[in-house]
């Protein structure tokens, strides 16, 4: 029979002076490790957000991303008429063609360069990303040098107000609106007229095209043709599949974080093993009572075990707290994919929460063995006997 | 004439204190009736703790037997004793060894925890164990909110909460103003009188040791008188 929980839970807590050391141990361990993961797990949001499961997206074979693919016209002439791509009303099919340009533009309050990904898009395009709403001033005008840019890469960029202009290369652009990509990898995208941006930048190929297929088997059947069709090149799929891939920026992030965390839990350990050694040390009669009464080692060693991961999982929670402060506050950083700013959000999910509690307990419950398999081997005398 | 419910022949502890063996108990034989307070007396170091340890089945002899209502503690293994502990002697210390963190009701009722008993009957009984020494207004109160007396009182209570026919009490009275201590002795006294327990008890003090039914004397781990 083991003893009572209360009894391993109010020693947990009736020292909480000598204990308050461990658990913010274990929450800053915690802390570090849910903070990572929930960055790594913001950067997945933010693909895992972005297309349409409907749409085919394609990009040059070989390349990584859309803003490093290059694609011929003449490949747009072959493809656009394809039986398998939808039509509007009108008989036109549902393609567009993009251009994606990278540019290095100042940040806010003097904080250096960095890339920004310009989008030219079609108003098919437009059509095809319903998740892209305008959420100030108004949608570009082609031929008048215009661009709508990303309300969440407005307030990291300079010039990016609405009514302000900023250069790049031999072009001038004027912000005419900001853009809201609902958390997907368009909020760190800044669009303009699609011929537009190849005239400026002097684009003569396309950077990828998007397309809107009949149905589902009208899909799997394009992708097929394109990926069987020797003369193209291309590689085509799933518009949320490419995205869902576009997560190599988080693979770092997410080892940093379960680097720090291991190499921080050995000392959080430790932590856990001095309180529990010391609370053993001063509980020593106590013990050497519970064993003349008639508990069993095992019930010491239970009753112990559970302090020890108690007291973790004050420390674990008070980690996912400090973690969850920060959930959706927006960062960005340098996506590893397109080599310009991506933004997304700090991401602490469920699934993280439990994670960094799993990870606290097992933690605390490592740090408490040794003391509790000491204290259950001490022979019964010498535990009554001590002071 | 009373059964004997503690019989003790040829019983020897040694010790080993660096390259010295020490002699705690010599060859002790002895016998325990049923319903007797006897006071274990005798100097420090004289072997009284160790026999009531032995006694107990919290400490092993080097040799020799000791039989408790039959039973040869000194064959039982280390989960047995545990377990025939807890069924069978009620233990009371001087430094009351109570869990600080449990109030009155919970220590009490510790040893039941390790019964089959349900939560309605352990109630029942650790209430009736806390009434009988006069604690049952103070059932909700921890330790330190206690006085030592009453602290006594409650490990006296968890003593006999499970109903055990040994009490076994080491210098019970060893950290009491006389007073508590008179109160304790008396409870002692009227549950090997009145309840028909067998209480051992060492001391140290001949004031104490008249409330026993019989006081014997060691020294140098030898019966001498």
């Amino acid at each position: 029979m083991a003893l009572p929980i209360r009894y391993s839970l109010r020693n947990a807590l009736v020292r909480w002076r000598s204990t308050i050391a461990t658990v913010l141990g274990i929450a800053l361990v915690v802390f570090v490790f849910v903070l990572l993961q929930s960055l790594a797990a913001g950067i997945e949001k933010s693909s895992g957000n972005t297309g349409d499961p409907r749409n085919i997206m394609i990009v040059r074979k070989g390349s990584t991303a859309e803003s490093a693919s290059m694609i011929g016209r003449q490949n747009f002439q072959d493809i656009r008429y394809f039986p398998e791509i939808a039509l509007t009303a009108k008989g036109e099919p549902i393609i567009s063609a993009d251009v994606l340009v990278l540019v290095n533009l100042p940040r806010r309050n003097h904080g250096g360069e960095a890339n920004v990904l310009l989008r030219g898009v079609t108003p098919r395009g437009m059509e095809l990303r319903p998740q892209v709403n305008l959420v100030a001033g108004r949608w570009f005008e082609p031929g008048k040098r215009e661009v709508v840019v990303s309300a969440k890469l407005a307030k990291r960029f300079a010039n990016f107000d609405v009514g302000q202009s900023f250069k790049s290369g031999n072009a001038t652009l004027t912000v005419v609106g900001w853009l809201e990509g609902g958390g997907s990898a368009f909020d760190s995208e800044c669009w303009l007229d699609a011929d537009e941006c190849r005239s400026l930048f002097e684009r003569d190929m396309y950077s990828s095209f998007l397309i809107h297929p009949v149905d589902e088997a009208a899909g799997e059947k394009l992708i097929a043709r394109i990926e069987g069709d020797r003369r193209f090149k291309l590689k085509a799929e799933k518009e949320v599949e490419y995205y869902r891939k576009q997560t190599m920026t988080a693979a770092p992030i997410k080892w940093l974080g379960n680097f720090l965390a291991v190499t921080m839990s050995i000392g959080a350990v430790f932590a856990a093993m001095n309180t529990m050694y010391a609370a053993v040390g001063s509980r020593t009669r106590e013990i050497g009572t519970l064993r003349v009464l008639g508990f069993r080692r095992r019930a010491v060693i239970v009753a112990l075990l559970l302090e020890g991961g108690f007291l973790a999982l004050l420390g674990g929670v008070l980690g996912c707290a400090f973690a969850f402060y920060w959930n959706g506050y927006t960062t960005a950083t340098m996506g590893m994919e397109t080599f310009s700013e991506i933004v997304f959000e700090f991401s602490v999910t469920p699934k993280l929460v439990l994670e960094g509690l799993i990870f606290a307990v097992t933690v605390g419950l490592i740090g408490t063995l040794l003391p509790a398999l000491r204290a259950a081997r001490l022979p019964v005398i010498a535990a009554l006997k001590s002071l | 004439m009373a059964e004997t419910i503690v019989k003790i022949r040829e019983l020897t502890k040694l010790y080993a204190q660096g390259e010295i063996q020490v002699t705690a108990l010599d060859r002790i034989a002895l016998d325990i009736a049923a319903g007797e307070f006897l006071a274990l007396m005798g100097p420090s170091g004289s072997g009284k703790s160790t026999l009531l340890h032995i006694i107990a089945g919290v400490d092993r002899p080097t040799s020799g037997e000791c039989l408790v209502q039959g039973v040869d503690v000194t064959k039982l293994n280390e989960s047995e004793l545990a377990d025939w502990r807890n069924q069978n002697v009620g233990f009371v210390f001087q430094t009351f060894n109570l869990i600080p963190v449990l109030t009155a009701f919970e220590n009490v009722e510790l040893p039941l925890l390790l019964t089959q008993l349900g939560r309605a009957q352990r109630r029942k009984q650790v209430e009736a164990a806390l009434d009988l020494v006069g604690l049952a207004d103070r059932m909700h109160h921890l330790p330190k909110q206690l006085s030592g007396g009453q602290e006594q009182r409650v490990a006296i209570a968890r003593a006999l909460v499970t109903d055990p026919k040994l009490v076994v009490a080491d210098e019970p009275t060893g950290n009491l103003d006389s007073h508590s201590a008179h109160e304790v002795l008396g409870i002692l006294q009227s549950l090997s009188q009145q309840a028909g327990k067998t209480v051992i008890m060492v001391t140290h003090d001949p004031k104490a040791a008249a409330f026993g039914s019989r006081s014997i004397h060691l020294e140098k781990g030898e019966l001498t008188r």
